[in-house]
């Protein structure tokens, strides 16, 4: 119980994907100009992160011991697919929830986020449950970065940026000294 | 067109005597005190570290700065504060790069005073520590005589330092963290201990702190916050497993008097309301205590507060206080 926790405190602070691995930074760049937005998000990370996981363990217990080539590629097309299946059903069965997080769905199922997360998870030899922790581990650090970063760039947009600074160069500084300020977690619980 | 008979002008029509330039230079008087006692214990090599520092900063913002912005004293605090960071046998071009990086990354690109998200002093720090881990763990003993070199403070950019001829000590939170040795009490309020060059005398900095909390040039709610967070967390835990550290030690080692008074306090990275206050120094006393005691590094002040800067727009903006008139028990109109 404790190692699940461990896990999911891991890929959060100490590994986060955005600040500490420099994955999915398209989108912590992209659509963090809103909080309300990065939220929504996060939320939608968290769920393809969740799904990819279930599906990583899926593949790597029935299919990849019998063709371990075929590992990124299905790993890609699996997770691609079937985010887009959910999205669908989600389209019809629940309008709410897809004005929510559908139109961010599609966007980042092939981002190095979800890849990562999944090569991650096989290569660390994680089991089902031990993948779950660390995919709702890792989304929740994703939001966390978004909502951080998304509030802060709120608060600048009223700061007088230099004209070479202005727009992403500042959010890249910004992020910058978010990733040195994550850089304090590092080793956290390892002893 | 005659001129109009009444002079109109906007609010506040009462003025008090404090101004932008006046608290600053305030906030350089009180660090004196702490200056002195870090030549005091680690003789010429921190004024040589602390001046370069400084005018790394201060040139930086005559650089990058619009006329005039040298005056108010804010670039030579963020100068003074992270020369006071940095060990005494540092070379002396990674102190400049410091100052430089520490206002030019930290506050002028965000458009000067008052527009900056993260404490510049500790921006310039942890960019040295991510650059030069070696160079900033590097921490000598006081020296035998004042004139003597701490370190090989005039290396040259890119050598690597010769740290032949001088001994390295350790500071208590490393002991502590990585050997298990405690230190005395005394040592570690007057000073006498190896660190940091501000890191030590916590006796100049809480009399520096009580100056400006009593001028309320800083809001005393954000180290009291600090500090009992501190306390209590720490000292709980030493009762339930006796191998970590009280909450004395815990208090008066490491940065954590000069991170809570001087740079947790910068007006312009801090909560602007007070409940905002206390809960910034409550994220800040955590983090500390969750670093040092379980991570990876000795000493987590710089990480915390960066951690809790970069909190800082949010916090404002979940504890608003109501508008007059609004809220709680108003029917909706």
């Amino acid at each position: 119980m404790t190692d699940l926790f461990w896990i999911l405190i891991s890929a959060m602070l100490v590994n986060n994907f955005t600040l500490v691995l420099f994955l999915g930074l398209c989108p912590f760049m992209g659509v963090s100009g809103r909080v309300s937005t990065a939220l929504r998000m996060g939320g939608a990370n968290i769920f393809v992160l969740t799904i990819t996981s279930v599906v990583a363990s899926f593949l790597n217990a029935f299919v990849l011991p019998y063709a371990p080539y075929l590992r990124l590629i299905s790993f890609i097309v699996v997770i691609a697919s079937l985010v887009q299946i959910v999205e669908t059903v989600i389209k019809k069965v629940s309008p709410a929830l897809f004005r929510e997080l559908g139109i961010f769905l599609p966007l980042i199922t092939t981002n190095c986020a979800i890849l990562g997360l999944a090569i991650f998870q096989t290569n660390r030899g994680y089991g089902f449950l031990e993948g779950l922790f660390f995919a709702v581990g890792a989304g929740l650090g994703l939001t966390l970065a978004l909502v951080l970063m998304a509030s802060i760039r709120e608060q600048t947009e009223l700061a007088d940026v230099p004209a070479m600074a202005r727009g992403m160069g500042l959010v890249l500084i910004l992020a910058g000294s978010l990733s040195l300020a994550f850089m304090g977690f590092a080793g956290l619980f390892s002893s | 067109m005659d001129r109009p008979r009444f002079e109109l002008t906007a609010s506040p029509h009462i003025k008090g005597p404090d101004s932008t330039p006046r608290i600053m230079w305030s906030v350089v008087g009180s660090l004196v005190p702490v200056v002195v006692a870090a030549s005091w214990y680690f003789g010429v090599s921190a004024l040589l570290v602390i001046t370069v520092a400084t005018l790394g900063a201060v040139g930086t913002e005559r650089v990058l700065g619009p006329g005039g912005t040298l005056r108010d004293g804010s670039a030579a605090i963020t100068g003074l504060l992270l020369g006071l960071t940095l060990p005494a046998g540092i070379p002396l071009w990674m102190a400049l790069l410091g100052g430089i990086i520490a206002i030019g990354l930290g506050k002028m690109v965000f458009g000067g005073l008052g527009q900056n998200v993260f404490n510049p002093a500790l921006i310039g720090r942890a960019f040295l520590q991510a650059a030069f881990p070696e160079g900033l763990t590097t921490w000598p003993p006081a020296p035998e005589r004042w004139f003597q070199l701490a370190g090989d403070n005039f290396a040259l950019p890119f050598m690597s330092p010769d740290l032949e001829p001088f001994v390295t000590g350790a500071t208590p939170l490393g002991q502590m963290k990585f050997e298990g040795i405690g230190t005395a009490p005394l040592d570690l309020f007057l000073g006498a201990t190896g660190g940091s060059l501000g890191e030590t005398a916590a006796v100049a900095i809480l009399l520096g702190g009580a100056y400006l909390a009593l001028k309320k040039y800083l809001d005393w709610r954000i180290p009291v916050s600090i500090f009992a967070t501190v306390a209590l967390l720490s000292q709980t835990v030493h009762w339930i497993s006796p191998e970590y550290p009280g909450a004395v030690f815990m208090l008066f080692s490491g940065g954590l008097m000069l991170g809570a008074v001087y740079m947790a306090t910068d007006m312009v990275t801090s909560p602007t309301t007070p409940k905002g206050a206390w809960l910034y120094g409550l994220g800040i006393g955590a983090l500390v205590v969750l670093i040092r005691l379980w991570g990876g590094l000795p000493e987590g002040v710089m990480y915390a507060i960066l951690l809790m800067n970069a909190m800082v727009p949010f916090i404002n903006r979940a504890t608003q206080p109501r508008v007059f008139g609004t809220g709680r028990g108003v029917a909706a109109p």
